[in-house]
Formats: structure tokens, C-alpha cells, sequence
């Protein structure tokens, strides 16, 4: 057997054991809530508005309503934290079950397995958050009947492919991101909040520094601009708009970067279970 | 160094300030190398480097030639039970062992024939469908005895295999650890059951506070504390009489009545000279004798005298 059909076998192997994990975790209620939410509140906004008889708003009202909770809501918070609860345990997570010698004790090269856990982290964040985002946009308008229906055939397809590629390349990026934090922290919200302020002042930073960060691609990539002004706009609007080439190859490049580390930092990684 | 042995040279493990192992040299040879010592005296750490799971602060480790921590090629040939009783969450035994030979990388058949086997070995075929959350400590035990054994290593780690066995399932393992030193493989075994050492053992290695206190096999590593008195239990019809007479030779460092009141526990710095003198006395004195036996060639007693009640060297 040659060394990459090695890889693959093993690396099928990890992620059957993860996935199973990283669907099926009681203790990640929390993160199913995160990405249901949005989901509920645009079924119920659906519902309330089907029964009743007069339309306040408008389709296009609603869709820049769902701009909001994108940009605010699932980049910001649920997305994040979202990814902070997947990523950051799958090594930490078997630290503190004292499993994580059952993968070290086999002939896996460290690389194969933290690779092979991001894998299985991304399916599991992807299902959760980009489907919930997927389901939020076709639940918050579909009450307008004919009418979102046109617009989906028209450009709202188009709208909806962006936010779910745009949802993907959030898991993408922050899960690289959180998975270094679970193998160098052993409190990972800590770095968490570091993380979250990085984000959050990015707007206010030198365009260089920008570069460093996954908002400043995500809000690049977003297909509607959140109707806001001031404070929130800075936070919600690219100032310096990176072109969709570029802000996707950006992010890709950023989270093999992270990956890159987490892979180094797996190889030296040493069972301490008393910590 | 030996491409055919597990060697240590010079290898300390720190966790922070607190000392693990400190300047360990061993090389280990086939055969059943039992590792003895008092809970925190290094047996746990030393295991790990020598699986790979931490990395020495200073020192080599190398088994079959190769560093376990560098190298994780070499794990296909080691197999550590180890002393960490947490499972993967939601697998039965045979998804256990299964699923560790699918991470080596073999093949699903031969994955599921290794797994049978291991488990017939351990006696866990019946159970094998069963969540290992089911399982007694018994059980568990044994399953990651299995896991251990299954991909055919020629180096077993074994870290209290015993713990948790009933008495016929340690009989089985002990025999399995036997049958695997026959067959010219490493069996490394920690164990604070001492009788059990004794009678599994080819060599030993003593650990106390992080350190090798002494090593080789049982009769040798006691030779070694030279300074240090035997014991030897004289069964006779007066052991009172016999004492007096003993009292008076500048190598007998003690004599007590043994507990049963029919014998004569006598602690030497030289037990040649002891055994001269045991046959002089006892013609002189018109004593029966019914038995002169070494009381203290086992590990135990070595222990015992190296390591010491509170487990301090002594």
C-alpha cells in the first residue's frame, strides 16, 4: 500500500469516528440552538405574516432584514461561537475525556489526524450553519407566494448561493482558527474573546492588517448591503471591498495558513491528561 | 545503540517543575520486563515516552531502533494497554479494537479477522457487541488488552494489566504475557502486585521518586544493594536459643521471633558467613532444625528494602 492510499484509509477512519462525534455530541445542544434559531424566528415571521390579513412590509424588506441577521447574527455570533464550541474540542475536547491517546497510540501521522478532525468538524458546522443559513433565507420571504417565487427564479438564487458559499467559507476560516486554539490553550475561550475583539475592531485597523482576519473577507462576499449607517455600518459594510476572486483565494490562503500551524502544533502535542 | 531492544539513554521527563523521570539508562531486552514501584515513582511516564505519548525533556528513547515520538511508523509494532480507563464515546468492544486496526490502516477484512482474533484471546468474544460503557473494570481491562495485542506488535506495554482481573482471567493473562516473551517479543509490564511480578518477570527495574533504583533480573538486582542485609527465616524448635547465639556476630544486623513463634527471621550483611555459622550452632546447640530459606529473594522484599514503606530510597 502506497503512502496516500495509507492516508486515506486512515483518514476515512478518523472522520467516521468524528462525524459521528461531532453530530451526535449531548453537549453541543447549544450549537444545534445556535443554528435553529434563526431558522425559527424566519419560520415564525413566515407563519404570523401567511395568516394575516394585510402585508406591512415587503419583500425586499424582509430580504434586507435576513442581510442583518447574516451580517450581525450568524458572522458574528453564531457562526463563531458555533465553530469556538466544534473546532476548539475536537482535541481538547478528548483531553479533558482522556480518549485523545487512542488516536496517538495509533501509527497516524499527526498531520493525517488533525486534518482528517478539521474534515469532520467542517461537515458537522457546514450541515448546521450553512443549512441553517440556507434555511432561514427561503423561510423568511416564502409567505410572499408568486412573488418569491419570481425573485427566487430571478436573482434570488444567486443571493442564496452567495450566502451559503459565504456561510461555508465562515466555517472554513473560523474553524482553522478555533482548531489551533483547542491544541494551544487549554481554556480556549480565552483566545475565543481575543479572537472576537480582532474581528471586531477590524474595521478600525490599517488595510494591511485587515487582511488578517476572516470578517474582512466574509463582508466582502456578502450579495446584499445591510441598510445601516454609523457605528453599525463600519461593522457591517467594507469600507475597501476585496473582489469575490480574491476574497475567497484570501480566506482559502489564511485557513491553510492556520491549518499549516495547527498541523505543527498537533505533531508536538504530548498526552497530559493531569493538566 | 541496539536496533533490537528498547533503550533509554540519559532520558529525563519534567511536567513543568515536577520531575517525571530523571537521568533513566536502560536497555530493555525481550522477555517479561516488569517495572516496579510505589504510585508517582515514574512507571506511568516512563511507558509513555516509550510509547511515544510525551516526549523526554533531555535523553533518547528508541525502540527497535527507532524514536517513538519522531517516528509514529513504529507504533505497528507496539501495543500499550494503557492505565487511562476512557473509551471513545458510543463504540461497543469490537468497534474498540475494530476501529483502532482501521486507523493502522488495514483493510476492512483483515481488520475484522485481527479484531476476532484479539478478542478470543482475551476472552471478550461474547461481550464484543456490547457498548464498552456496559462493561465491568474486568472488562474493560481486557478490551484494552485486546486493542493492545491485536495488530501483532513485537513490543507490548502493558501498565497494570492486571488490575481489575478475576483470578482466573489473571492466570490467562499472566500465561498470554509468557507465551509472548516465548515467542521473543518486549513484554514491558508495571504492576504494584508483587507476588504476581515475581512469577511473570525475566528482569526487573525498580523505580522510586523518577529514578532507576536498581534493574536486571530478580536474584541480580538484590546482589546489587550490597550494603544492604538479607533476611533468612531459620524454622527450628528454639529459635530463642538460636537468636542469643547470633546476637553476639557483628554481621547480624537483627533477629525476631517469626510471628508463629516457630521460627527465627535473621538479617545479615553476609550471608555465607551466616550460613557457616547457622551449621555450627545448631550442632553445638542440639537444635531441630526443619527449614533455612532465603525469606527475602523475591521482588517484594528487594522492594521493600530499596524503596521503603513510605517509599523513600533507602
Amino acid at each position: 500500500m502506497n503512502t496516500s492510499d495509507l492516508w486515506l484509509r486512515q483518514a476515512a477512519a478518523i472522520l467516521r469516528l468524528e462525524i459521528k462525534k461531532s453530530f451526535l455530541a449531548r453537549r453541543g445542544w447549544w450549537i444545534y440552538l445556535l443554528a435553529l434559531g434563526p431558522v425559527g424566528i424566519c419560520g415564525l415571521h413566515s407563519l404570523v405574516s401567511a395568516r394575516s390579513t394585510r402585508m406591512h412590509h415587503t419583500l425586499n424588506e424582509d430580504y434586507h432584514v435576513y442581510a442583518g441577521i447574516f451580517q450581525f447574527f450568524y458572522l458574528r455570533l453564531g457562526i463563531f461561537f458555533g465553530c469556538v464550541g466544534i473546532f476548539s474540542n475536537l482535541f481538547r475536547g478528548e483531553v479533558l475525556e482522556k480518549t485523545l491517546h487512542y488516536y496517538f497510540l495509533a501509527p497516524v501521522r499527526r498531520e493525517v489526524l488533525a486534518l482528517s478532525k478539521y474534515l469532520a468538524g467542517l461537515a458537522a458546522a457546514i450541515f448546521f450553519f450553512a443549512g441553517s443559513v440556507a434555511l432561514a433565507w427561503l423561510l423568511i420571504g416564502a409567505h410572499f407566494g408568486p412573488g418569491w417565487r419570481e425573485f427566487l427564479l430571478g436573482n434570488g438564487l444567486a443571493q442564496l448561493g452567495w450566502y451559503t458559499l459565504t456561510a461555508v467559507l465562515a466555517c472554513l476560516g473560523y474553524g482553522a482558527v478555533f482548531l489551533v486554539m483547542g491544541l494551544v490553550s487549554r481554556n480556549p475561550m480565552l483566545p475565543a474573546a481575543l479572537v472576537m475583539v480582532w474581528e471586531g475592531i477590524n474595521a478600525f485597523l490599517p488595510s494591511f492588517l485587515q487582511r488578517f482576519s476572516v470578517i474582512f473577507y466574509l463582508k466582502s462576499l456578502s450579495p446584499v448591503e445591510v441598510p445601516v449607517t454609523g457605528g453599525l455600518a463600519i461593522l457591517a459594510v467594507a469600507s475597501d471591498p476585496a473582489p469575490a476572486w480574491l476574497a475567497i483565494s484570501g480566506l482559502l490562503a489564511v485557513s491553510g495558513l492556520v491549518l499549516y500551524v495547527a498541523a505543527r502544533q498537533a505533531r508536538t502535542m504530548e498526552i497530559s491528561y493531569s493538566e | 545503540m541496539n536496533a533490537g531492544a528498547i533503550e533509554l539513554d540519559d532520558v529525563s521527563k519534567f511536567y513543568g517543575d515536577v520531575l517525571g523521570v530523571n537521568r533513566v539508562h536502560l536497555s530493555i531486552p525481550t522477555g517479561v520486563t516488569s517495572l516496579v514501584g510505589p504510585n508517582g515513582s515514574g512507571k506511568t511516564t516512563l511507558m509513555n515516552l516509550i510509547t511515544g505519548l510525551i516526549r523526554p525533556t533531555r535523553g533518547q528513547v528508541r525502540v527497535l531502533g527507532l524514536s517513538p515520538a519522531k517516528h509514529p511508523d513504529i507504533l505497528r509494532k507496539i501495543g500499550y494497554c494503557t492505565q487511562f480507563d476512557a473509551f471513545p464515546k458510543g463504540l461497543t468492544g469490537y468497534q474498540f479494537v475494530y476501529w483502532f486496526l482501521r486507523l493502522h490502516g488495514f483493510p476492512r477484512a483483515e481488520a475484522n479477522a485481527l479484531t476476532r482474533q484479539a478478542l478470543e484471546r482475551t476472552g471478550m468474544r461474547e461481550a464484543a457487541d456490547r457498548h464498552v460503557a456496559s462493561y465491568s473494570k474486568g472488562m474493560r481491562q481486557r478490551v484494552k488488552l485486546a486493542q493492545a495485542i491485536a495488530h501483532n506488535p513485537s513490543v507490548l506495554v502493558l501498565d497494570e494489566p492486571l488490575n481489575g482481573l478475576d483470578p482466573m482471567a489473571r492466570a490467562e493473562t499472566i500465561a498470554l504475557f509468557r507465551e509472548w516473551a516465548g515467542e521473543g517479543r518486549f513484554v514491558l509490564v508495571s504492576s504494584h502486585i508483587l507476588h504476581e511480578v515475581d512469577r511473570i518477570s525475566d528482569q526487573v527495574i525498580l523505580l522510586s521518586h523518577g529514578y532507576v533504583v536498581a534493574e536486571g533480573q530478580i536474584q541480580g538486582v538484590r546482589s546489587e544493594v550490597k550494603d544492604h542485609p538479607i533476611q533468612v527465616l531459620v524454622r527450628c524448635d528454639q529459635p530463642g536459643l538460636l537468636a542469643s547465639r547470633l546476637f553476639e556476630q557483628d554481621h547480624v544486623v537483627e533477629a525476631r521471633i517469626h510471628e508463629d513463634g516457630k521460627g527465627l527471621l535473621i538479617r545479615t550483611r553476609d550471608a555465607d558467613r551466616l550460613y557457616l555459622l547457622l551449621n555450627r550452632v545448631v550442632l553445638e546447640l542440639g537444635l531441630e532444625v526443619e527449614s533455612v530459606a532465603p525469606a527475602d529473594e523475591d521482588v517484594n522484599s528487594v522492594y521493600q528494602y530499596l524503596i521503603g514503606a513510605e517509599g523513600g530510597t533507602a
